[in-house]
């Protein structure tokens, strides 16, 4: 891990939030592929990052895309790239909004391809760059511009959406687990094809969470079930990457959140179901399709 | 050139793949594609040529949508290869996003669209509303009245569109069915032709690790208007860039591509037509056979709406009494009802020159009615009566 020096991809200096969740995944995913990366990014934060043209926080190339295209132009490139014999990463790297909403289509024929391509979704459960609308990502409960009194509906599955792709490799990651996080981000780099990297990004203003508090809620989110930290090689290898000793109750994550701060005892009641049962269900699958030759390979 | 029987649809991928292919020695070649009535005979022909192992290297994207077909296009092309597409009516409606960032990207990506109706109500015929949604975004838009001129233009296309003092996207734009479906002789381009023809596509501002940038994200007011104006000055270098692409093609293939407006017994006309696409061909059977009755029409045909070649039409028209404008679009709304789109063009050159000729507008075509010999001289008649113009009249109802 590179903590001293600057990272890869992302400058400092750039127009993050302090305390930005996705700045942190960033750093995190330079110091796992380097630099011979090139990007293609949507609708987000991360292309509020570079600044305004010429200026650019980006090391490597980046191709702002349209909100839905990120996958396909990114697939674009690295099929050039290819058939030129250049090496080098092509990720896609969308908000959730961009991944679980407008960009479903299109991620998920990317996906049915099988494109090369590193596909990275931060979610920060939120339409953030927009000031916080609900997207499918938002949790049951929390309170966006959109949904005053909380979220009404659950978050929308999208691990287990992109695993039934049969992709070669779909994985979580949190931030606030760099060891883990940079480990799948490496093994995602070793494999072909279309890779799916689910990081869950703590959003400060959207979040209404103090910005020192970014990594504790990341992993607070992983310990309370809310997040758990696993991959999936070829649909058929489940592997859980961290297994909290014991489930920390939801009250303490909900708690440090604002935006929480309407929920009621029926929607937390029914996120802890969720939780559970997200949880009992992965066990399951990693009981079933357990740890093999893949999954030892890469770790 | 090797002579072929063929419909548009056929001409246009194989023109695509052989001009593709042409690339193969710098950075290759690729395509989005989707399906839509009446375009799909072009991509799945892009794909058979592909497969038989015409297009060495490149690569098709068999995507989920057009909006993606474009998307991959952008993908290709901004790392520096050789990239088509074609679409249709809705189809180019759904690809509308990405089709504007070709070229506010600069990509010189070619596109073949099958002019077709925008629905509802679903209606698979001819009309050029589609295309011409898009003429404000830079991309160039070439209309076409036979195969031939198809297969001409998608080469020159790619020629004039990469071209540096361009860096600008082309629409080659066919009737639906009227060519689409239509078999005509058309003299085809080997490939030995093509590569001889097109210069190898060498993108300034393709993606590099050497030399890092942000392409499309965050710009300031002052950023995009630049950005904007030289686009605005630039798209105009499209004539003289034209100009050089018809010598070259008439001097590897002996004969010579029209210009952007073509005039025919226009010099002592009193009444012109003005059209564009297939209409034309109609057109010039009609002015022909009342020529032979002494009556003093002629035409002028708009091939390239984008950029508009004004100072072409100003000179053809000269000083013709009266002007008919046949248009197969219309825009809902338009000052003084005059809602055929080529014909608020016409008026915009005629006044800008200070002419004061009388122009009619007529509606024709719309919805894929037949734009037949007797609409054509019903129109004559029609302007040929007029003391002064009206608002825009449809005819063929």
């Amino acid at each position: 891990m590179n903590i001293e020096n600057e990272s890869e991809i992302l400058r400092s200096k750039n127009t993050n939030c302090a305390g930005c969740g996705m700045s942190i995944a960033l750093n995190f995913i330079g110091d796992a592929l380097g630099n011979k990366v090139k990007m293609a990014i949507p609708a987000c934060c991360a292309i509020v990052t570079p600044h305004s043209f010429p200026y650019s926080s980006y090391k490597v190339p980046v191709v702002a895309s349209t909100f839905a295209a990120s996958s396909v132009v990114a697939a674009g490139m690295k099929a050039v790239q290819q058939m030129n014999n250049e090496k080098g990463h092509v990720i896609a790297f969308a908000g959730d909004g961009g991944t679980f909403d407008i960009g479903m289509a299109t991620i998920s024929a990317a996906a049915e391809r099988n494109e090369d391509i590193i596909y990275v979704c931060y979610d920060n459960e939120v339409y953030g760059n927009t000031g916080a609308q609900r997207s499918s990502a938002t949790p049951v409960g929390a309170i966006t511009s959109t949904t005053p009194h909380g979220k009404k509906e659950g978050k929308k599955d999208i691990m287990g959406i992109m695993i039934q792709h049969n992709i070669p490799y779909a994985a979580t990651l949190s931030i606030g687990y760099p060891d883990d996080f940079i480990r799948k981000v490496k093994t995602a780099g070793k494999i072909q094809g279309f890779r799916f990297l689910h990081i869950l990004s703590p959003c400060i203003p959207n979040w209404k969470i103090e910005p020192s508090y970014t990594v504790k809620i990341a992993r607070l989110a992983v310990n309370t079930g809310v997040f758990p930290l696993y991959e999936v090689f070829n649909h058929k290898e489940y592997h859980i990457t961290h297994k909290p000793a014991k489930i920390q109750p939801l009250q303490e994550y909900l708690k440090m959140q604002k935006r929480f701060s309407k929920i009621d005892d029926s929607m937390a009641a029914m996120l802890q179901g969720m939780i559970k049962e997200n949880w009992e269900h992965l066990l399951k699958m990693e009981e079933m399709f357990p740890p093999a030759e893949l999954t030892a390979k890469y770790n | 050139m090797i002579s072929e029987l063929c419909t548009a649809n056929y001409a246009g991928g194989y023109t695509f793949a052989i001009c593709g292919n042409a690339n193969r020695k710098a950075r290759g070649c690729g395509t989005g594609i989707y399906p839509i009535t009446p375009q799909t005979e072009i991509v799945e022909t892009v794909v058979q040529l592909f497969d038989k192992g015409k297009i060495e290297k490149g690569r098709i994207f068999h995507v989920e949508s057009e909006h993606s077909a474009m998307g991959a296009c952008i993908g290709i092309s901004v790392e520096g290869a050789r990239s088509f597409t074609a679409t249709s009516s809705n189809g180019a409606l759904y690809m509308a996003e990405n089709i504007v960032s070709a070229s506010l990207f600069r990509l010189p990506i070619v596109m073949q669209i099958v002019n077709r109706t925008l629905g509802p109500e679903w209606n698979i015929w001819s009309e050029q509303g589609d295309s011409l949604m898009f003429r404000d975004w830079g991309w160039i838009q070439i209309y076409c009245e036979n195969n031939q001129e198809l297969v001409d233009h998608i080469i020159m296309a790619f020629y004039i569109s990469e071209n540096h003092k361009v860096l600008l996207p082309s629409m080659v734009c066919v009737d639906a069915f009227i060519l689409s479906h239509t078999m005509m002789p058309v003299m085809l381009p080997t490939q030995e032709e093509a590569d001889e023809y097109l210069p190898l596509l060498d993108l300034p501002h393709r993606l590099k690790h050497e030399k890092p940038f942000t392409i499309g994200g965050l710009a300031l007011p002052r950023v995009t208007a630049s950005h904007r104006y030289d686009m605005e000055k630039e798209i105009y270098n499209v004539f003289d860039v034209y100009k050089e692409a018809q010598d070259r093609f008439e001097e590897l293939f002996g004969r010579r591509p029209e210009d952007p407006a073509i005039g025919h017994y226009h010099e002592d006309a009193e009444i012109i037509l003005i059209s564009s696409s297939t209409v034309s061909s109609t057109v010039r059977n009609v002015v022909d056979s009342l020529r032979k009755k002494g009556i003093k029409v002629g035409m002028v045909k708009i091939k390239m709406f984008r950029p508009f070649p004004t100072e072409q039409l100003i000179k053809l028209v000269g000083n013709a009494e009266k002007i008919a404008v046949l248009d197969r679009n219309f825009a809902l709304g338009a000052p003084n009802k005059i809602g055929g789109i080529f014909v608020q063009e016409v008026f915009n050159s005629l006044w800008f020159a200070g002419s004061r000729n009388l122009v009619q507008s007529y509606i024709v075509g719309i919805g894929g009615m037949d734009v037949t010999p007797n609409v054509i001289e019903d129109i004559v008649d029609d302007i040929s009566k007029r003391k002064r113009p009206e608002s825009s009249i449809w005819k063929g109802l």
